[in-house]
C-alpha cells in the first residue's frame, strides 16, 4: 500500500478510537459524567493521540530511513565500470529512480505484475514501450544495469513498505489498547491530553528555528561545495563576473555587489527624503481628513506586488528615460542605450520603498512625547524649528533604523531589478547604463540550463549566503541602534 | 535699548521672525511636495495599469462558416475515431482556407492575398479548435458549422492600434494588404472585437500565439498555492503564537526563537526560493514546478508574518478575561482555547488574509523552484493533480509574458496584473471590513 | 553694545502696574465651555497664583496667556488679553514672537534630550538673541545662575540634561524659559511632580525670580500659593470667583465659595 493509503487509514483508526473509547469510558460510569475526572471528550482525545501519533511517527522515520538505506544498497548494485564521466552516479541514480517509479505505475495500471518484476529470472519484454505508453519519460534506451537496479529497488521498496505498513497498524492498535486500559474514571485524561497539546504547540514554535537553520545550512552546504570548486579568494576579492559554458568562468561577487549597492543607493535617494517629509507632514501638520486619505493611499504603494513595479520599469519608465536620454531622443544625447538601467530600477524601487520609510518614520515620530513639543512651542519655536531641532534629533536612532531596514529591503529585492536593471556586470559609474545585481544573477544562474553540480550553478548559493548575511547584518544593526538609543527620553 | 526683543512692540515683526516664518512656509511646502510626489507616482502607476491592461480583455474574432469536409477529415468514411485522430492540425488548415474564401465570396470582397497570407490572418490555434470540436463527436463531420476564431496576434494589434501599415512594412508576420482586408471584413461584421473570456479562464499559449494566451490555468495554480499556504501556515502559526505568548517561559531558548522569527520576517524572498530549491527539490525530491513545493516555500515566508500578527491579537485580549476563566477553575489550556482564542480570532483572521495577499503577489521564490517557463496548458482535474502537477502561478505567468518581447504578450502581462490586483484588492478589503466589524475596544 | 540690558534692569520689588490685562475671556473646547467671562489684571514684579479645584479652568487660562491653546485644534478663545497694551490675539501678531516674551514652565519637567548647554541655548538661538558664541555662553551662564542651578551643573554643561534629578531638571526648564529674557513667566503646577526638598528649592527660586519677571503660577496647593504669591485668583467651574491680595484671600475672603474652598469644604 502506498504511503498515503496507510496514512489515511491511520487517521480513520484514530477517529474511530476517539468515539469508541469515549463510549466505553462513559459506560464504566454508567453515563454519569460527574464521576469522571475529566470531561468525556478528553478520554476520546487521549485515545486519538495514542492511536495516531506513535504510528505516524513510526511511518515518517521508517520511510526516511528506508529511502536512505535502499539508496545505498542500490548504489552498491551498480557495477563500477558503469559509472563514467558522462554518466556520473547521481545521473544514473535519478534514472533508476524514474524507472522504478515507472514500474510502480505499470503495476498500478495492471500492465505488469509485481511478482514478475521481483522475480529476478523473468525477463521483462517490451518494457520500454509499456513505459512510454504509460507516460513515463525515458531519456534513452534502458541499459540492463539500470533495469536490474530499478527492479531491485522496486523489490526492496515493496518489501520495506509492507513491513512498515503492518508495523504501523500494529503500533496503532497497541496504542489504542493501551489507551483503553487507561479509560477509567480516575484517569486524569485532561492533564495527559493537555500535556500532549503543549508539546505539539512547542513543536510548532521550534519550526521557526528549523526554518532558519534549514536556510543557513542548505546554503552553507551548497556554498561549500562551490568553494571546493572555485577559490573563495577569487569569489570575494576578484573583479570580474563572466560565467561561461566551457571552463574558466570568472565568478566574483564584487561587480554584482557594486550593482546592488548602486541601485539601492538610488532607491534610498528617492524614498528617504520623500518618505521622511511625508511622514513629518502627515503627523505634524496635516489635518485629520487629509491624513485619513493620504496615509492609506500611500500605503497602497506598499501593497502592490513587485512584479508590477518590475513591468512598469521595463515597459514604461525605462522607455521614458530612453526617450530623454537615449540616442535620437529628446535631449539629443547618447547616454542611454537600453531602457534598463540603474536609474530605471533604482527610481522604481524608490517608489516602492516610499511607504515603507514613511510608515516606519511616522511611528517613530509619533513616539516622541508630546511634552517635548510643548516645551519647544512654549519657548516660541515655529513648528518646523521644533521638528528640525527637537523632534528629529530625538527620533534620529529610530529613523536611522528605518533607513537601514529600507536599505536591507532594497538590497534583497529581486523582481524589479530582474526586469529593470539588466545583465551587465561591471564597475560602471553611469547611472543610465544597465547594471546587474546579486539577486538577478542568483535567478539567472539557477534557472539556466546548466547542470546542477557545475560551479556556475552552485555559485548562486554562495551569492545567496552572502546576501542573507548582509541583510541579516543590516536588520540586526537596525534593531541594535533603535534599542540602544531609545532610553534617551525615558 | 532699541534692539531688545521685549521692549519692542509685538506688532513689530522682526526680520529674524520673518525669516523664520519663511523657513516655516518652505518646510510645509516640502512636506506637501513630498506627499504629492508619492501620490503622483501612485496615479501614474494606476493609470499605466489601466491604460495598458484593459485592452487584453478584448480580442478580435472572425466568424466563419466551416464545411467539415469528409473528404479531408475522414477519408475512409467510416467515422472511426482512431483514424480521425490521425489527421493532425495540418490537415485542418485547408478547410479553414476554404471557409475564408467562402466568406470573401459571400460578401463580394476581392483581395490580392495569396493562400498563405490569407490563412495567416487567422490564429494558429484555430485548426486545433476545429479538431477538438470534431473529436468530441465524429458525427459532426459533413456538417457546416459556424465558428468564432481568434485573429492572429499581429492583426489584433492592428485593430487595437498598436501597429500601422508602415510599422509592418518589413514584417513577415503581417502585411498592409492583410490590414486592408481586415478593414473590409470589419465593415461587414465578419470581424469584430469582443470581450475575451478566454483571457481570464483559458490557458497560456506558446510564443507564436499571444492572442490565445490566457491566465486561467495560472489562476488555478495560484489557488492551489494559497490552499497549501492556508492549510499549513494558519494552524502552525497560531499554534506557535499560542505557545510563545501564553506558555513559554522567559528563558534563552524562547529569546532565540523570538529573535529568529523577527529576523525571518525580514529575509529577502529570493532566499526562501533558494531554500526551496536546495531542500525541497534537491534533497527531498519533491516534484519540481508544482504548487505543493511553491506552497511550502510561501508558507515559510508567510509564517513569521502570521505569528507576529497573531501574537499581537492574543496580547490585546485583556488579562481580566483570563483571570475570570482561571478563577472559575479552568485550566490554562482551556482558558486559551475557550476564551482567548475566540476573542482574538478576528485579528488573527485579518492578519492571515493580509499575509496571504502578500504571498499571492510573490514571484521571486517561484522563479527558482521552476514555476516559470512552464506553459501550463491543462486545467488540473483533481486536487492531487492540482497540487502535484507542474503549474504556474499568476505573478509567475505575468513575469513569463513580460519576458517575451512581443507587445501582444506585454499587453497580456498588464491584463494579468489587473486580474492579480483585483484579487489583492478583494482580499485587503475583506481584511479591512473584518477588522472594522469585529474590532473591540477593550 | 551688548544686548544685555535685561540683566541690569532696576528691580522694583513692590507690585507695579499691570502687565497683563484680560477682559471677558471665554474658552470653548468644541461645544463645551471651559472658561466663562474671565477678567483679571496681572501686575509686574509680583507673583500671582491661580488656585481652585481640578478642572476649574486655571490651567486653561494660563495657556491662553501665551497662546499655547493654539496648538489644540478644537479650542476657541474669545475676549481680549492685552500684554503691555497690545492684544495678543490680534491676527497681525505672530505667536512665535509672543512666546519669546512670555515663557512657560510645565508640570512635568521636560528637558530636551540634549546637553544642559543646548537646552538653555535653544531659545536664544532660534530667536537670534546672541550674535557670537561668547554672547551665547554668557546668556547660558546668567540664566543658570538666575535659576539657582549654575553651581550644580557648571562642570557638566555638555552632559545630557535628562541625566539630572527631577528637581534639577525642573530648574533647568526654568533656566531655559528665562534664557529668552521674557517679561512674564508662566508656571503650570511646577512642583507637583517634585519631592519636598526639590519643591522647596523651586519655591525659593520663584521668590528670587520676581525681582526681574512677572510670574504667574498655577497651583493646586493652597499652602504653596500662600507661601510664594502676593496676589491670588480663585477659579471655580470656569469662572474667576475672586482676585486679590494673597493674605486677604486666605484670611478674609469676600466670596463664600472662596471660603468654602480654603476651608476644604469643596475641591
Amino acid at each position: 500500500m502506498a504511503l498515503n493509503g496507510v496514512f489515511y487509514s491511520l487517521m480513520i483508526l484514530a477517529f474511530l478510537a476517539f468515539f469508541v473509547s469515549r463510549f466505553l469510558t462513559l459506560k464504566t460510569v454508567k453515563g454519569d459524567i460527574r464521576r469522571l475526572h475529566s470531561r468525556p471528550v478528553y478520554y476520546g482525545l487521549n485515545s486519538l493521540f495514542l492511536t495516531g501519533f506513535p504510528a505516524v511517527i513510526l511511518l515518517i522515520f521508517w520511510s526516511f530511513a528506508q529511502s536512505i538505506l535502499i539508496d545505498e544498497k542500490v548504489k552498491q548494485q551498480i557495477p563500477e565500470n558503469f559509472i563514467t564521466e558522462d554518466a556520473p552516479l547521481n545521473l544514473i541514480m535519478s534514472e533508476v529512480d524514474r524507472l522504478s517509479e515507472g514500474l510502480k505505475q505499470l503495476v498500478d495500471q495492471g500492465t505488469l505484475s509485481a511478482a514478475k518484476i521481483k522475480n529476478e529470472d523473468s525477463e521483462l519484454f517490451g518494457i520500454e514501450d509499456k513505459l512510454e505508453s504509460a507516460g513515463v519519460f525515458l531519456s534513452s534506451s534502458i541499459s540492463p544495469e539500470v533495469l536490474s537496479a530499478s527492479r531491485a529497488k522496486f523489490a526492496m521498496e515493496a518489501f520495506g513498505s509492507s513491513i512498515r505498513n503492518w508495523l504501523a497498524i500494529l503500533v496503532s492498535v497497541l496504542g489504542f489498547l493501551w489507551s483503553l486500559k487507561n479509560s477509567t474514571a480516575e484517569f486524569r485524561a485532561r492533564n495527559h491530553v493537555e500535556r500532549i497539546t503543549l508539546f505539539l504547540l512547542g513543536t510548532a514554535a521550534t519550526l521557526a528555528i528549523f526554518t532558519s537553520l534549514g536556510i543557513v545550512l542548505s546554503m552553507i552546504f551548497e556554498a561549500l561545495r562551490f568553494f571546493g570548486m572555485h577559490p573563495w579568494t577569487d569569489f570575494f576579492f576578484g573583479s570580474t563576473w563572466a560565467p561561461s559554458f566551457s571552463a574558466g568562468s570568472e565568478l566574483s561577487i564584487l561587480p554584482l555587489l557594486w550593482g546592488t549597492l548602486y541601485i539601492s543607493f538610488v532607491a534610498l535617494l528617492v524614498s528617504v527624503p520623500i518618505g521622511l517629509y511625508s511622514a513629518i507632514y502627515l503627523s505634524e501638520y496635516a489635518s485629520k481628513p487629509i491624513r485619513a486619505i493620504a496615509k492609506p493611499l500611500l500605503e497602497i504603494l506598499a501593497g502592490i506586488p513587485t512584479i508590477v513595479y518590475g513591468l512598469f520599469a521595463l515597459t514604461t519608465f525605462g522607455p521614458l528615460l530612453r526617450y530623454f536620454f537615449g540616442d535620437g531622443g529628446f535631449l539629443g544625447v547618447e547616454w542611454m542605450s537600453d531602457s534598463r538601467s540603474v536609474i530605471t530600477a533604482g527610481v522604481v524601487m524608490g517608489m516602492m520603498l516610499i511607504p515603507f520609510v514613511s510608515s516606519l518614520s511616522d511611528d517613530i515620530i509619533n513616539a516622541v512625547p508630546q511634552s517635548l513639543r510643548d516645551g519647544s512651542y512654549g519657548l516660541g519655536a515655529t513648528q518646523s524649528e521644533t521638528v528640525r531641532k527637537v523632534i528629529l534629533p530625538a527620533a534620529l536612532p529610530g529613523i536611522i533604523g528605518a533607513i537601514l531596514l529600507a536599505a536591507s529591503r532594497a538590497i534583497g529585492e529581486t523582481m524589479i531589478v530582474v526586469l529593470g536593471a539588466g545583465a551587465v556586470a561591471k564597475f560602471a559609474g553611469n547611472p543610465l547604463e544597465a547594471l546587474t545585481t546579486i539577486t538577478t544573477r542568483i535567478v539567472s544562474q539557477l534557472t539556466g540550463d546548466l547542470e546542477f553540480d557545475s560551479p556556475e550553478t552552485l555559485v548562486a548559493f554562495a551569492l545567496g549566503l552572502t546576501l542573507f548575511t548582509i541583510t541579516l547584518g543590516l536588520n540586526v544593526l537596525a534593531l541594535y541602534i533603535v534599542r540602544k538609543y531609545r532610553e534617551q527620553y525615558e | 535699548m532699541t534692539e531688545t526683543s521685549h521692549t519692542n512692540s509685538l506688532f513689530n515683526v522682526s526680520d529674524k521672525t520673518k525669516n523664520r516664518n519663511a523657513a516655516e512656509r518652505r518646510f510645509r511646502i516640502y512636506g506637501i511636495l513630498a506627499i504629492s510626489i508619492g501620490l503622483l507616482m501612485l496615479l501614474v502607476l494606476a493609470s499605466t495599469i489601466i491604460l495598458r491592461g484593459t485592452s487584453a480583455f478584448q480580442q478580435t474574432f472572425i466568424t466563419l462558416d466551416v464545411d467539415l469536409l469528409e473528404s479531408k477529415l475522414d477519408k475512409k468514411g467510416n467515422r472511426n475515431v482512431d483514424d480521425i485522430k490521425k489527421v493532425s492540425t495540418f490537415g485542418y488548415s485547408p478547410i479553414l482556407l476554404n471557409a475564408m474564401k467562402k466568406v470573401l465570396e459571400k460578401h463580394e470582397i476581392r483581395t490580392s492575398l495569396k493562400k498563405k497570407a490569407l490563412g495567416g490572418i487567422i490564429s494558429k490555434s484555430a485548426p486545433s479548435q476545429i479538431r477538438d470540436f470534431v473529436l468530441e463527436d465524429v458525427n459532426r463531420i459533413g456538417q457546416t458549422v459556424e465558428f468564432k476564431f481568434l485573429v492572429n496576434g499581429w492583426i489584433d494589434g492592428y485593430i487595437k492600434g498598436r501597429y500601422s501599415r508602415e510599422s509592418v512594412a518589413n514584417s513577415k508576420f503581417a502585411s498592409a494588404e492583410q490590414f486592408d482586408l481586415i478593414d473590409q471584413l470589419l465593415e461587414v461584421g465578419v470581424v469584430e472585437k469582443k470581450f475575451n473570456f478566454d483571457f481570464i479562464f483559458g490557458a497560456d499559449a506558446s510564443d507564436q500565439r499571444p492572442e490565445a494566451a490566457g491566465i486561467g490555468v495560472a489562476m488555478v495554480g495560484s489557488f492551489y498555492l494559497m490552499l497549501v499556504v492556508l492549510v499549513l501556515s494558519l494552524p502552525l502559526g497560531v499554534a506557535a503564537s499560542i505557545y510563545l505568548e501564553e506558555f513559554a517561559k522567559q528563558n534563552i531558548f524562547t529569546d532565540v526563537i523570538e529573535v529568529t522569527i523577527s529576523n525571518l520576517a525580514a529575509v529577502p524572498s529570493i532566499v526562501f526560493g533558494i531554500l526551496g530549491l536546495a531542500v525541497f527539490i534537491n534533497y527531498m525530491h519533491l516534484p519540481q514546478s508544482t504548487p505543493i513545493v511553491g506552497g511550502l516555500v510561501l508558507t515559510l515566508m508567510t509564517l513569521p508574518t502570521i505569528i507576529i500578527s497573531t501574537r499581537a491579537s492574543l496580547k490585546s485580549v485583556p488579562p481580566s478575561i483570563r483571570d475570570a476563566a482561571l478563577g472559575l477553575g479552568a485550566s490554562k489550556m482551556q482558558t486559551v482555547f475557550h476564551h482567548v482564542l475566540p476573542l482574538a480570532a478576528p485579528g488573527i483572521l485579518t492578519g492571515t488574509i493580509i499575509g496571504m495577499a502578500q504571498a499571492l503577489g510573490e514571484s521571486a521564490p517561484l522563479l527558482l523552484i521552476g514555476m516559470i517557463g512552464y506553459v501550463a496548458t491543462n486545467m488540473p482535474t483533481t486536487i492531487s493533480e492540482g497540487l502535484l502537477s507542474p503549474n504556474s502561478a499568476m505573478p509567475a505567468q505575468i513575469y513569463e509574458w513580460a519576458k517575451r518581447a512581443d507587445p501582444a504578450f506585454i499587453e497580456r502581462a498588464w491584463g494579468g496584473i489587473i486580474i492579480l490586483l483585483i484579487f489583492l484588492l478583494t482580499m485587503n478589503t475583506m481584511a479591512v471590513i473584518l477588522r472594522r466589524r469585529f474590532e473591540r475596544r477593550w | 553694545m551688548k544686548d544685555q540690558t535685561y540683566l541690569d534692569r532696576e528691580s522694583n520689588l513692590t507690585p507695579g502696574i499691570s502687565k497683563i490685562s484680560a477682559k471677558n475671556v471665554n474658552v470653548y473646547y468644541d461645544d463645551v465651555q471651559a472658561l466663562k467671562d474671565v477678567s483679571v489684571e496681572i501686575g509686574k514684579n509680583a507673583v500671582t497664583s491661580f488656585i481652585g479645584p481640578s478642572g476649574c479652568g486655571k490651567s486653561t487660562f494660563l495657556r491662553c496667556l501665551n497662546r499655547m491653546n493654539d496648538t489644540i485644534d478644537i479650542c476657541k478663545v474669545t475676549g481680549q488679553i492685552l500684554l503691555e497694551g497690545e492684544d495678543i490675539y490680534d491676527p497681525k501678531i505672530d505667536p512665535v514672537q509672543l512666546r519669546a516674551k512670555v515663557g512657560m514652565v510645565f508640570q512635568k519637567p521636560n528637558p530636551f534630550p540634549k546637553s544642559v548647554y543646548d537646552n538653555i541655548a535653544y531659545g536664544p538661538k532660534i530667536h537670534g538673541l546672541a550674535n557670537t558664541k561668547s554672547d551665547l555662553d554668557e546668556i547660558v551662564e546668567k540664566s543658570l545662575q538666575r535659576a539657582a542651578i549654575w553651581d550644580e551643573v557648571k562642570d557638566r554643561l555638555s552632559s545630557p540634561a535628562t541625566g539630572l534629578s527631577g528637581g534639577q531638571q525642573q530648574r533647568i526648564c526654568i533656566a531655559r524659559a528665562i534664557a529668552t529674557s521674557p517679561d512674564i513667566l508662566l508656571m503650570d503646577e511646577p512642583c507637583s511632580a517634585l519631592d519636598p526638598i526639590a519643591t522647596a528649592q523651586v519655591e525659593e527660586l520663584i521668590d528670587e525670580l520676581r525681582e526681574n519677571f512677572c510670574v504667574v503660577i498655577v497651583t493646586h496647593s493652597m499652602q504653596q500659593a500662600a507661601r510664594v504669591s502676593q496676589k491670588t485668583a480663585f477659579f471655580h467651574l470656569g469662572s474667576l470667583v475672586e482676585f486679590g491680595d494673597t493674605e486677604k484671600i486666605f484670611t478674609n475672603p469676600n466670596d463664600p465659595r472662596t471660603e468654602s474652598y480654603i476651608t476644604g469644604r469643596i475641591g
